[in-house]
């Protein structure tokens, strides 16, 4: 009752029971203290949901509410049981997840619509006596008006505004914007759909049905493995966690299990109490280190040697010196090892070259529908040659022999794999192989003085063709002499002994990696004892450690050979376990309708971002990478010493790669040029580009006419977290201050791009609105001319899935969005409304044309056996076949909010599909009419509605064969058709189930198993890439049909990547005498890999984070390399090149390896971040430092599995090969002193 | 003035010190804390806050023994007020110059770290100003004091708090006559008990002495006993 009476006990009796000899009492005082503990932890709700973020952890939690304020999460526990013997899922969460509720309530909320006070000004002022479209036109019109804000960008200066008032200005730019330059200079930049799918669908259906362009993010964030569609036809597909607890032996590569997969981790402890055992690779100790049975510490950068090593030991062993079995059946029926490849003659000499097809031979084996697509291999059964079954010719135009049957023309075969026997070749020829190991930079050498080309012996067959006798070998012949290995055939380059350091063995690794050879001899044996015990179970977990390097595809592809020679690739318990991004958008098939528009246009504009960011802020201007440095010695004759933007542009033309901006005209006026000519769209383009009439904007990036003008960011921290070449976009991109301390190719006096115009002055500023729709005051919003303020991740409606588990569940509203925020799917409904409100005093119904590059899983995936240029009358200008297709899109400005909110008739007209394969929708169509309603009037009439998020969710679920199992079916039988085998039964089971949302807000669900996928969900195996392609026969979505370790398209061979080989990383020359300064020494490798102090990749900005680790930016350094530096931990340093500088403080630690400093990914440089002495401005980014570099292999396009595919092929943002000073700074500069008076009055 | 200054400002005084105390110890039961600082910077307080706090209590008890303890008692055992006088001038000049170095030096860190300076309230910063004026207005009457070393005005003192406690309604009557620099340093006191409830020192009330006697060292505590739920 009262605290001060309940003391006043003085009459109470003394005596207190005691216990534990004394030691211990009992007293009886007041309790009451405690509940003010209960209160605390006492809450009115608790609401399911989950974090829109990219971690791939996608683990449901308990948000709790008490008077409508959120207050803390903890995690799900009601995760479904899956199969008998394995352990549970749950509990799934980090401690970094629940330290998100902090943002809801925290300072750093972006609370209200903010505009750039310069910008807010002069609107005002214009709207005063403008209508909304005339005041931005005057806007942009007046330089000096646009500079004032375009100059100011990250400098402070935001003043609130309403929502009516910032969409209005929105919608007017992007108005303006496709009526002056045309809708493909409106750009949107947002990752992950996985994580927050309506979210990303939100901005992606109001950009798709406006016409402007969707960016991709996987490529750019360089977590793509182009490695995986080279192999596999496929982006990423990986196994579920829970699968790592069947495996018998466990890689981990580059992969920090327990710290960037902590919901999965206790998996790998529970792996290891089974007995699995575990090798660990990594060049730091990292935490995983410790989970293994031995480390090995590898060198950066340098893991395709130690994997071309283990290969070595695995074929010498298991494939050479003894068959074992199930290797052998393994690998003639899923890989490419049988087929026969010609050996071309080059200046005299045998190069491997493109694959034997039966378009080759004499009567074409038979085959009349795409002769030229279908591999050729010998069949020992019949002896002779056969172009067995599941190639991609077998897959268009045909139905019923895309299968992995062991058949030929409907006849069993038996594929000979090597023609080493005596009876199998004709003779014995010297082959050359191209050898990078000597190429290395200063910090990678090993003093390697041999040629860089290798010959090598390899057993071939004389065969007839069309045109006269050639040589073939088939694909294992040549990958053994690849990675070195003498089979008794004679010849130079190639050896039995372990010990001898010739390319490929483990003494030759060990010099260039620093890897014991008798460690690789004995992990290598290890892993392939297993595999061959199991059946398979043997698994490589892979991070993007690997990936980031230039050469990131030798690393994967390294290992991938592994995993296929052992026959673990569609064997529960084994394979490749790429966890790189969220990248398992579950339900894609149901998604993408809804995300791009397909209900009311198709196609949509995509592009790949990386391309785009390096034309764009114009990193190609500083490019310092030559093609020569990277060609192969064995490169076929062409026109190779172009820049890197050179061949960007001729993929471009050639119809590989996307474009955005397509056409130096406005399409929409080509659109109606065309029209006026009575012409056909498609041939009136073609025409035009031939004659030089219109330009790709490709050809000339810097021109205002081909500037992207409007960007949207949401969900994303382009500029603080993914932007490679930082400094370049707030150069170029954005025109404000900028730390580029290099000079340009007309500056440098070096070769400029034969196929780029070159302008001496590189333009500043190229955007006219930036954008950013986010719940805190990222980088990235502060660069930003609006910021809209978002929904947080308690505060609405999604659904979310990761490749880690097979649960779909959602983000679900616990509050109403705070302060003034909004969802964004609300928020591009009032931006589609102010448009509908505000174009039309300029635009109307108009005709728009997409420019579609070929695509993968597509009929036009084989349009190009041949590269050839039409620019250099190599072949004619074919739209869709020799360049991109022009396709007419009509677009409503009048109507875009109405169709935003409905799904529209196209998949009523059209159905729905995906990876090759569509069904019919109109049975769904009509479940969503009866279960959101229609439009009874106006442009949607009849049409399903999509009001709220609630409503998009509804319609993912129901289009998604995923979640409903009759979709399911339909697909699996779609399938069927092409394979000629019955798949239903995969499906049949669940045909009736439906999952809602109010399903997955009950509890998370298993998803249905679909063709989108290759593994399968069910009681009785984990979800494992490549199980049906393995055990159901369906072929890898490749040219050949199988796991293609050779790839044979011209460009690939030109570079010298047919087969894997070790290769050094690139020398990017940012270190340059010009830039450091005197007495600066220490240069190390730069390496950002994810943060232990942050959710995921990006949030480290809140105060928890902050407080577990320094509290600001820091790098991590080595010992030895600090005492070389001067430095001790915890002091200051600045880390520069050419690429700019970034300002942070060093943790000293025995973690590191000699030569590399850490710096995590994401450290805000709004939080604790000094000057840079260097450049004068605010410390800088981790990306600070770095510059995006190309590669020409992954432009490659037309061609069976090399065909782009949004966010699936394509080229990847590497970051890893830069190097930087590191000085311990000598003045640290806060930069905190007020602006001066001028500038402050302004 | 001289009347409501020491006959009735000392009630209004301790009746807030006792009901404010109270008041909180009821209201804000976790406000009732001392609020250390040595989580931020331990190196400096150690010292000082030893000096300040050992000077404080010897001057304290000091003065609570000297002007309550009834004046025959003193006349009973013999000491006379000339003595009492000495011993008064001597150990609690050396407490307050001890005093005096440990709460200069608390002050100067509080107020020059800039992370407890953050951390600081109001009343944390001006409750250590007070004190340190009380204690230099304190050690300041002790010159006064050497000037007439026979104890008498000591007297006055004693008479005038004892009146107080006593509710006397002349009390104030006693001191009319003393230096100004007594009536300040009572002033002041006196103001010190105001704004006791306001502030940390009402940690004085709860130093945990029981630590010394408690036998078991793993206290449990008991619904069976306790009050009724």
């Amino acid at each position: 009752m009262s605290h001060l009476l309940d003391r006043l006990n003085f009459f109470q009796s003394k005596e207190l029971d005691t216990f534990a000899n004394g030691h211990g009492q009992t007293t009886r005082e007041n309790r009451d203290w405690e509940d003010t503990y209960r209160n605390r932890w006492r809450h009115d709700k608790i609401v399911r949901s989950t974090h829109g973020v990219n971690c791939t952890g996608s683990c449901s939690w308990k948000i709790y509410v008490k008077s409508g304020i959120v207050t803390w999460e903890t995690q799900q526990t009601d995760y479904p049981r899956t199969r008998p013997d394995l352990p549970n899922h749950e509990p799934r969460g980090c401690a970094r997840g629940a330290s998100y509720s902090w943002y809801l309530y925290s300072a750093n909320r972006v609370k209200n619509p903010l505009v750039r006070g310069r910008l807010m000004k002069t609107w005002r002022r214009m709207r005063a006596t403008m209508s909304p479209i005339q005041a931005w036109t005057a806007l942009q019109n007046d330089p000096i008006l646009r500079g004032e804000y375009v100059k100011t960008r990250g400098k402070g200066g935001f003043v609130r505004a309403t929502w009516d008032e910032a969409t209005e200005i929105v919608a007017a730019a992007n108005a303006y914007t496709v009526k002056t330059y045309g809708p493909d200079r409106v750009f949107g930049f947002s990752p992950i759909p996985a994580m927050s799918m309506i979210s990303y669908a939100a901005g992606s259906r109001y950009l798709s049905l406006l016409g402007g362009v969707c960016m991709s993010f996987y490529d750019w964030y360089c977590d793509l493995p182009p490695a995986s569609p080279m192999t596999w036809g496929e982006q990423t597909d990986v196994p579920e966690s829970a699968d790592w607890y069947n495996a018998g032996y466990l890689l981990l590569w580059g992969s920090n299990v327990p710290q960037t997969r902590t919901p999965d981790a206790h998996f790998y402890t529970e792996a290891r109490y089974r007995g699995t055992k575990s090798a660990v690779i990594c060049p730091d100790y990292s935490e995983a280190a410790k989970f293994g049975d031995v480390w090995l510490n590898v060198k950066q950068g340098t893991d395709a040697a130690l994997a071309m090593a283990f290969g070595h030991v695995i074929l010498r062993e298991f494939h050479l010196d003894r068959q074992a079995p199930y290797f052998e059946e393994y690998c003639r029926k899923y890989s490419d090892f049988p087929m026969l490849v010609k050996l071309e003659e080059k200046d005299g000499k045998l190069i491997p070259g493109r694959f034997l097809r039966a378009d080759d031979l004499d009567g074409k084996l038979g085959e009349e529908t795409n002769p030229e697509w279908k591999t050729v291999a010998w069949d020992s059964k019949a002896g002779g040659l056969v172009s067995p079954n599941g190639a991609i010719g077998y897959r268009w135009g045909e139905q019923g022999e895309w299968n992995l049957e062991e058949k030929a023309a409907g006849t069993d075969t038996n594929l000979l794999m090597s023609l080493v026997l005596d009876e199998d070749h004709d003779e014995v020829a010297g082959v050359d192989f191209p050898y990078f190991g000597g190429a290395a930079t200063e910090a990678f050498t090993t003093g390697d003085t041999r040629p860089d080309v290798l010959t090598r012996n390899i057993p071939v067959k004389q065969i007839k063709t069309a045109n006269g006798t050639i040589k073939v070998a088939t694909v294992f012949d040549l990958f053994c002499a690849n990675y070195g290995l003498d089979r008794g055939l004679g010849g130079d380059w190639v050896t039995s002994n372990y010990d001898e350091d010739m390319p490929g063995t483990p003494a030759w690794a060990e010099k260039i990696t620093g890897v014991s050879a008798d460690k690789i001899v004995h992990v290598a044996r290890e892993f392939a004892q297993n595999a061959e015990k199991t059946n398979g179970k043997s698994m490589v977990i892979i991070g993007a450690a690997m990936n980031h390097w230039y050469h990131m595809d030798m690393n994967y592809r390294g290992v991938i050979n592994m995993l296929v020679m052992c026959g673990c690739v569609g064997q529960s318990g084994g394979g490749w376990a790429h966890y790189v991004g969220q990248e398992k958008l579950r339900p894609q098939t149901g998604w993408q309708p809804l995300a791009f528009a397909l209900d009311w246009a198709r196609p949509p504009r995509h592009m790949n971002s990386t391309s785009a960011w390096y034309a764009h802020t114009d990193q190609w201007r500083y490019e310092t990478l030559t093609a020569s440095e990277i060609l192969s010695p064995t490169a076929p004759e062409g026109d190779w010493d172009i820049n890197i933007i050179d061949y960007n542009i001729r993929a471009e033309r050639m119809g590989w790669l996307p474009s955005a901006p397509q056409l130096k005209t406005n399409p929409l006026e080509v659109a109606k040029a065309a029209k006026a000519a009575g012409k056909e769209i498609p041939a009136y383009v073609a025409e035009q580009l031939k004659s030089g009439e219109l330009e790709m904007s490709c050809e000339d990036p810097d021109a205002p006419e081909n500037w992207p003008r409007n960007l949207f960011v949401w969900r994303s921290n382009l500029l603080g977290s993914s932007g490679k070449g930082h400094e370049y976009f707030l150069k170029h991109l954005l025109g404000t201050d900028h730390g580029v301390m290099g000079k340009d190719l007309g500056e440098e006096g070096a070769q400029l791009p034969k196929e780029a115009k070159w302008h001496d002055e590189g333009p500043r500023g190229k955007l006219d609105l930036l954008v950013t729709i986010d719940f805190r005051m990222s980088t990235t919003a502060v660069y930003s001319d609006i910021v809209l303020p978002t929904a947080s991740w308690y505060e609405k409606n999604d659904l979310n899935t990761s490749d880690m588990h097979p649960f779909i569940h959602p983000l679900q509203a616990a509050v109403d969005p705070a302060y003034e925020s909004k969802s964004d799917w609300e928020i591009f409904k009032a931006i589609a409304k102010k448009v509908q409100e505000v174009a039309p005093e300029i635009l109307g119904k108009e005709t728009d044309i997409v420019a579609l590059p070929i695509l993968h899983d597509t009929p036009g995936e084989i349009a190009q056996d041949q590269v050839k240029d039409w620019k250099k009358g190599e072949c004619d200008l074919i739209p869709g076949k020799t360049a991109p297709n022009y396709i007419a899109v009509e677009r409503d400005y009048t109507a875009i909010y109405d169709r935003f909110v409905a799904l529209g008739p196209l998949m009523d007209k059209i159905g729905n599909g995906g990876k090759g394969i569509s069904w019919n929708t109109e049975h769904e169509v009509q479940h969503l009419r009866e279960l959101n309603g229609e439009w009874e009037d106006g442009p949607a009439k009849g049409c399903p509605k999509i009001v709220t998020d609630i409503d998009a969710t509804e319609v993912v679920l129901m289009l998604a064969p995923e979640t409903n199992g009759e979709v399911a079916v339909k697909a699996w039988a779609a399938l069927s058709n092409a394979t000629g085998r019955d798949h239903t039964h995969l499906a049949l089971p669940k045909e009736d189930e439906k999952i809602r949302f109010r399903d997955i807000a009950a509890q998370p669900r298993k998803i249905i198993s679909s063709p989108t996928w290759s593994g399968l969900e069910s009681e009785k195996v984990c979800y494992n890439a490549g199980y049906t392609n393995v055990h159901e026969l369906i072929p890898w979505r490749t040219l050949t049909g199988r796991q293609q370790l050779y790839q044979d398209h011209l460009w690939m061979l030109a570079f010298g990547e047919g087969f894997m080989s070790y290769r050094p990383p690139v020398d990017l020359k940012t270190i340059t005498k010009e830039v450091v300064d005197d007495g600066d020494s220490l240069v190390l490798n730069f390496i950002t890999p994810h943060q232990k102090w942050g959710i995921h990749s990006t949030y480290s900005d809140n105060l928890l984070m902050l407080t577990l680790n320094r509290g600001g930016p820091v790098i991590w350094i080595s010992e030895n390399d600090a005492k070389k530096g001067g430095i001790v931990d915890n002091d200051w340093v600045e880390l520069y090149n050419t690429n700019g500088a970034l300002t942070a403080r060093a943790v000293v630690s025995q973690r590191m390896k000699d030569g590399t400093t850490f710096m995590y990914h994401a450290q805000e440089k709004i939080v604790n971040t000094p000057g840079s002495e260097k450049t004068g401005n605010r410390g800088g980014i981790h990306n600070s430092v770095t510059r995006a570099t190309l590669k020409p292999t992954h432009m490659i396009g037309g061609y069976a599995q090399q065909s782009y595919g949004f966010n699936y092929y394509g080229t990847v943002g590497s970051n890893r090969d830069e190097f930087v000073v590191v000085r311990k700074m000598r003045k640290v500069d806060w930069l905190d002193q007020p602006a001066s008076q001028k500038e402050a009055a302004e | 003035m001289h009347n409501f200054l020491f006959g009735i400002y000392p009630y209004i005084a301790l009746s807030v010190l006792l009901i404010g105390s109270i008041a909180r110890y009821e209201r804000d039961p976790f406000t009732w804390k001392s609020s250390s600082s040595q989580l931020l910077r331990r190196k400096q307080l150690v010292i000082g806050s030893v000096l300040f706090h050992v000077g404080v209590l010897v001057i304290f008890f000091g003065h609570l023994v000297g002007l309550l303890t009834p004046i025959w008692v003193f006349d009973a055992i013999g000491i006379s007020h000339g003595a009492k006088q000495l011993l008064a001038v001597i150990a609690g000049g050396i407490a307050g110059i001890m005093a005096l170095i440990g709460g200069g030096m608390l002050l100067q860190r509080r107020l020059n770290d800039p992370r407890i300076r953050q951390t600081s309230s109001f009343a944390d910063i001006a409750i250590l100003v007070l004190l340190i004026a009380q204690l230099l207005l304190g050690v300041g009457t002790i010159f006064v004091s050497l000037q007439h070393l026979d104890g008498h005005e000591m007297t006055k003192f004693m008479s005038w708090a004892q009146g107080i406690f006593t509710f006397q309604s002349d009390a104030a009557d006693h001191i009319a006559d003393v230096a100004l620099l007594f009536k300040l340093h009572l002033f002041l006191g006196l103001t010190i008990f105001l704004v006791f409830p306001f502030t940390r020192l009402v940690h004085m009330l709860s130093v945990p002495l029981r630590y010394f006697t408690r036998p078991g060292y793993q206290i449990v505590r008991s619904r069976r006993n306790g009050p009724a739920e």
